[in-house]
């Protein structure tokens, strides 16, 4: 894998082809955790590895599975991949995985696990599948990081609450009070609000790509209005 | 511009608006006469709120922002929300359910005319499901309580919080006639009894009632400035008035009389002003009957069978998703078409 090539992987995953504000796969999840910081970003690592594992799982074995029979066989495999997760999670860190629930195990069906398998590691070396899934993973969390950060300010008027359930007891004084005796929104825990908030990250990050497009623009037309400087897309 | 002198100019959009906001005052000049002028302070306050979130939203919209101001229909959602929320509502409630109608209910759907769900009616859920406690202290109407509080305590109370010595919140607010009605009913008792308690007058709750004729007095104007049409006022009042007869006359010991729907909660209101609204409302006439009997229908179970005080602005929003699809079935039938040749006009 060359040094590129991890790149473009890389960029790809976590920025241009964002799971949550791109693809707009996997929506479920997106949603049902991101009420907090700590349940967002635990629920997109733990897809996050789940991804990096599958990828590697499945792409040595691409090439020898029937492609009538792919669907099942990579399901299965995902899913023996997040039995293990769950397992992990359930042994060790006990407060998350019950506040977490059925949303550990339904990472087998968040279409965006198959998706990547289906779109990448069906047709890349393992490394790069591997990669391929982390990086998507990456960027999941960080959506729902950004999302859960959002919904807790707003709803609750603090940030990181919860975090006992990850580092034990000793982090309960890391919640942040960002505004303090506030009376709670609670339009923003419920779902409407993770609607309204996706759609607003969504947002932003169309105008951040149409800034950077304009300004390529406006570079290419004074200085070299050769290739028009687009780029050749990526991925899927 | 010349106009023949038989041809009147239809109304701009700002004068239609201009005219419902007056359609609005008799009802607001009663509720000032009966609960005191604290009504006045949210709506000044709503009315400075939207036009500052529409001017702001424009402008970030890249859009003119004087002529979409002046159209007073910011103003519009600023006075039926400021009307539908308690008048001592601490001052940052009604800025943040205005803000919200305006910027995502209203602007964030391309502005006035593109909103399918009414905004001050967004503003309202938005605020009644995020804070219900604050939105459960109604002023109790003048006269029927002890402890009154002044104008200038009033203002205290909703710009800092801070009630008089010796006054408690429970002294001067109550629930509405409605919510009282439900709880009463609840600890078994019927619906005669509890019509004597005070907060109840002739047909609905002391005060409140006195405000809904006020509202149908606007409402009536309304209608003859042929502002809005008689379909949506008359199929919503008609069709609540039938199915709580219909229940009353079944169990009148449980299910108050049709009369007292009618002049309670939002209904009045509801019908000549909320979901008359012109661009969240069905346009054709057969759409208009059904929307409005289903907002009847619905406001009805919810405040009958639901868990909320009202139900207009549930329904009312509900009724709103339905209209696109309400609107695509009741195409009139084109003039010098037969209606079997209906199919080949849909592309």
């Amino acid at each position: 894998m060359t040094v590129q090539e991890f790149k473009d992987i890389l960029h790809n995953g976590v920025w241009k082809q964002n799971t949550g504000l791109v693809q707009l796969l996997g929506m479920c999840p997106i949603l049902a955790v991101s009420s907090s910081v700590v349940n967002g970003v635990s629920l997109g690592l733990a897809t996050a590895v789940v991804m990096a594992l599958s990828g590697a799982a499945i792409a040595p074995i691409r090439n020898l599975v029937p492609n009538e029979a792919r669907i099942p066989v990579f399901i299965l495999i995902i899913a023996v991949l997040v039995t293990v997760v769950q397992f992990s999670m359930n042994a060790y860190m006990y407060g998350l995985y019950v506040v977490l629930g059925i949303f550990i195990p339904l990472i087998v069906t968040n279409c965006i696990v198959l998706a990547r398998i289906e779109a990448f590691a069906a047709k890349n070396p393992m490394w790069q599948s591997a990669l391929d899934g982390f990086a998507m993973g990456l960027g999941l969390t960080a959506v729902l990081a950004v999302l859960g950060g959002l919904r807790e300010i707003f709803g609750h008027g603090t940030l990181l609450s919860g975090i006992d359930l990850v580092f034990g007891e000793a982090a309960k004084s890391w919640v942040i009070t960002v505004v303090p005796n506030y009376h709670g929104f609670l339009l923003a825990i419920l779902p409407p609000g993770a609607f309204i908030t996706l759609g607003m990250l969504i947002a932003g990050k169309n105008w951040l790509n149409l800034r950077a497009e304009r300004k390529l623009k406006g570079a290419n037309a004074t200085v070299a209005p050769v290739d028009g400087g687009c780029a050749v897309p990526h991925g899927s | 511009m010349f106009f023949s002198p038989f041809i009147s100019k239809p109304d701009s959009v700002a004068q239609i608006m201009l005219k419902v906001l007056l359609a609005l005052l008799p009802g607001i000049a009663m509720y000032v006469w009966y609960f005191g002028p604290a009504i006045l302070v949210s709506i000044t306050l709503a009315s400075i709120t939207a036009l500052a979130t529409e001017a702001a939203m424009l402008k970030l919209r890249g859009r003119p922002v004087a002529p979409f101001l002046k159209d007073n229909s910011a103003l519009l959602t600023a006075w039926l929300l400021a009307l539908s929320i308690p008048p001592l509502a601490p001052w940052w409630l009604v800025v943040v359910g205005t803000a919200f109608a305006i910027a995502i209910a209203k602007q964030l759907y391309g502005g006035l005319g593109n909103n399918p769900f009414n905004p001050a009616m967004v503003g309202y859920a938005v605020l009644i499901i995020s804070f219900p406690v604050h939105m459960t202290h109604w002023l109790a109407p003048q006269g029927l309580v002890l402890t009154e509080l002044s104008f200038a305590q009033q203002l205290q109370y909703i710009f800092s919080g801070v009630l008089p010595h010796s006054v408690t919140l429970d002294a001067i607010s109550m629930a509405t006639p409605l919510d009282t009605l439900k709880t009463h009913l609840h600890l078994e008792e019927s619906v005669q009894q509890i019509l004597n308690m005070p907060i109840y007058g002739q047909i609905g709750g002391h005060g409140s009632e006195m405000v809904a004729w006020g509202f149908l007095f606007g409402g009536l104007y309304l209608l003859a400035s042929r502002i809005i049409s008689w379909h949506i006022p008359v199929a919503f009042l008609g069709t609540l008035f039938a199915i709580a007869g219909i229940f009353h006359l079944v169990d009148p010991a449980h299910y108050v009389a049709p009369l007292f729907h009618l002049f309670s909660g939002a209904a009045i209101l509801g019908a000549f002003f909320i979901l008359t609204d012109p661009v969240s409302s069905p346009t054709t006439n057969k759409g208009r009957l059904i929307y409005a009997a289903g907002a009847a229908f619905l406001t009805y179970m919810i405040r009958v069978f639901g868990g909320f005080p009202d139900g207009v602005a549930f329904a009312t929003l509900l009724m709103n998703i339905a209209v696109p699809l309400i609107v695509l079935y009741t195409q009139p039938k084109v003039f010098g078409k037969k209606d079997k040749n209906k199919k080949d006009n849909q592309p």
